[in-house]
């Protein structure tokens, strides 16, 4: 008998724009690469902050730039997120973050490092750190439905136990949750390749099908023809992936799409990073297949869990949004327990249904909520990786 | 309890398997489960196969379509007997 989860409510924190977010972070956030040190400094002085350190953000242009705004942008405003200290080195780009952010309502304050250089920008920006993390600390926790949550999904190295328990245990969560007002995402748009097919008739409208075909082609063109080299360069299926026991990249997305279950269809299709606007359901998101850079987007898009199925084992982890793991390979759960967080091998050795692991995943997803710290949190996972379309001015 | 499957079938007209427990040798007769139904049926392993790589089902000829979860996950480029391994050295995808 399957548990109902209607009513079922988590203790979480309601922001300003009335979104949930399930951490409390205050968060030093560069503008760009040459800021790191600055924020690094700034997150050692004050205790219960934390920076993200990240690659870019100089001499970008274009999409590629509105894509890094998007991302930096959407971290911060991500309701996981209470506050906000944007450093940057000069003031224009920094001022873009900080009304960017702004726009949610939460506390967000810019510094720039031109003219201040690092040790006065520190100092102001510690001060004003200290007085969010004082705010923050005393923020009340709130009873809030359950299907208030939005909850992303993307596999990593996949093998053959990924399509038979994992992934359909994800796909399982979501066609019980999805219709009482759940957001959902998947994304990995060169993973989809070899079930396009069936992928195109889980669009909930001609619009989306068509859009998602738009968006798989373009992938094809622009990335696949120009740089190929073999078949998928050797990259689809990765190594682990081949290691696991998976041949084909066919073979590969057929694994993957069982994430979206039996009767979800997805409403729109989204840019990288781009946060759903037509309500609650699913969405698919062009994104990579490389795990943090996937989780990054849609932890920018404002997802607030992740549910991240793994057969042979990766551990990634996201700065402010909780990644819980799901795995039924019982060698992975033998040789790296501790980065597991929901173990569903009894779907292998048939003593468990894809039924029951829904709902153990579902129970996952509101203690996390509650507060429990995932595997990839405990140890300290914070992979955040921006993606770039193309190479800087 | 039920017997542990040493191999999973997704399909009723899949043509391969999965192994689904660790250091399965060559000769074992192994219980195989269809997980679209629950029936089950009994195979010998003609190699040590690694878990999560897949079995032939049926002999499978260069040039024949490969069958897992219903659908073509790309075709033979060498044979595999019933019970074989089928994996990057005699399977290969029909795009590139």
């Amino acid at each position: 008998m399957a548990l109902d989860f209607t009513n079922a409510t988590v203790r979480a924190w309601r922001r300003e724009n009335g979104r949930v977010g399930v951490r409390n972070h205050v968060l030093i956030l560069p503008v760009d690469d040459i800021s790191n040190a600055a924020c690094e400094a700034v997150a050692n002085n004050v205790k219960g902050t934390m920076a993200i350190p990240h690659a870019y953000g100089r001499l970008q242009f274009g999409e590629d730039l509105e894509l890094h705004f998007r991302t930096i942008i959407g971290t911060g405003a991500n309701p996981n997120v209470a506050a906000v200290v944007v450093i940057g080195i000069e003031p224009e780009w920094t001022r873009t973050v900080v009304e960017g952010i702004a726009r949610t309502g939460k506390p967000v304050e810019g510094f720039w490092i031109e003219q201040n250089g690092d040790f006065e920008t520190i100092r102001r920006a510690s001060w004003k750190a200290k007085e969010f993390v004082h705010w923050a600390s005393e923020l009340q926790k709130e009873d809030v439905p359950l299907t208030d949550l939005w909850v992303s999904t993307k596999c990593g190295e996949s093998d053959t136990t990924t399509g038979l328990s994992s992934c359909p245990t994800v796909g399982n969560m979501y066609d019980k949750l999805l219709p009482h007002g759940l957001y959902g995402v998947f994304g990995e748009t060169s993973e989809i390749t070899g079930a396009e097919h069936i992928c195109v008739k889980r669009a909930a409208s001609p619009e989306a099908a068509e859009k998602f075909m738009k968006t798989w082609q373009a992938y094809q063109d622009e990335v696949i023809e120009p740089f190929k080299t073999s078949d998928l360069s050797d990259s689809q299926p990765t190594k682990g992936n081949i290691l696991g026991g998976l041949t084909t990249i066919e073979e590969k997305a057929l694994g993957n799409l069982e994430k979206i279950g039996r009767s979800s269809s997805y409403i729109d299709v989204l840019e990288p990073a781009e946060a759903p606007a037509k309500g609650p359901g699913l969405y698919f998101m062009d994104t990579s297949s490389a795990a943090a850079e996937c989780v990054t987007l849609m932890a920018a898009a404002g997802y607030v869990i992740h549910t991240f199925p793994t057969g042979q084992g990766n551990v990634v982890g996201n700065p402010i949004v909780p990644v819980i793991k799901i795995s039924g390979n019982p060698r992975t759960l033998r040789t790296m327990s501790e980065h597991i967080d929901v173990d569903v091998t009894g779907v292998l050795t048939r003593e468990m249904t894809i039924e029951q692991a829904g709902d153990a995943l579902i129970e996952m997803i509101r203690r996390t909520a509650n507060g429990r710290f995932t595997a990839a949190e405990a140890l300290g996972h914070r992979e955040f990786s921006m993606t770039k379309l193309y190479r800087s001015a | 309890m039920a017997t542990r499957p040493h191999l999973l079938v997704h399909h009723k007209g899949d043509n391969v398997g999965v192994v689904v427990v660790e250091g399965l040798t060559a000769g074992t007769e192994m219980l195989a489960v269809c997980t679209e139904d629950d029936s089950d049926f009994r195979i010998t392993a003609k190699a040590d196969i690694p878990i999560g790589h897949k079995v032939a089902l049926t002999a499978l000829r260069a040039g024949e379509t490969v069958i897992k979860y219903g659908e073509d996950i790309g075709k033979m480029v060498g044979d595999a007997e019933t019970g074989g391994h089928v994996h990057t050295h005699n399977l290969k995808t029909k795009r590139w």
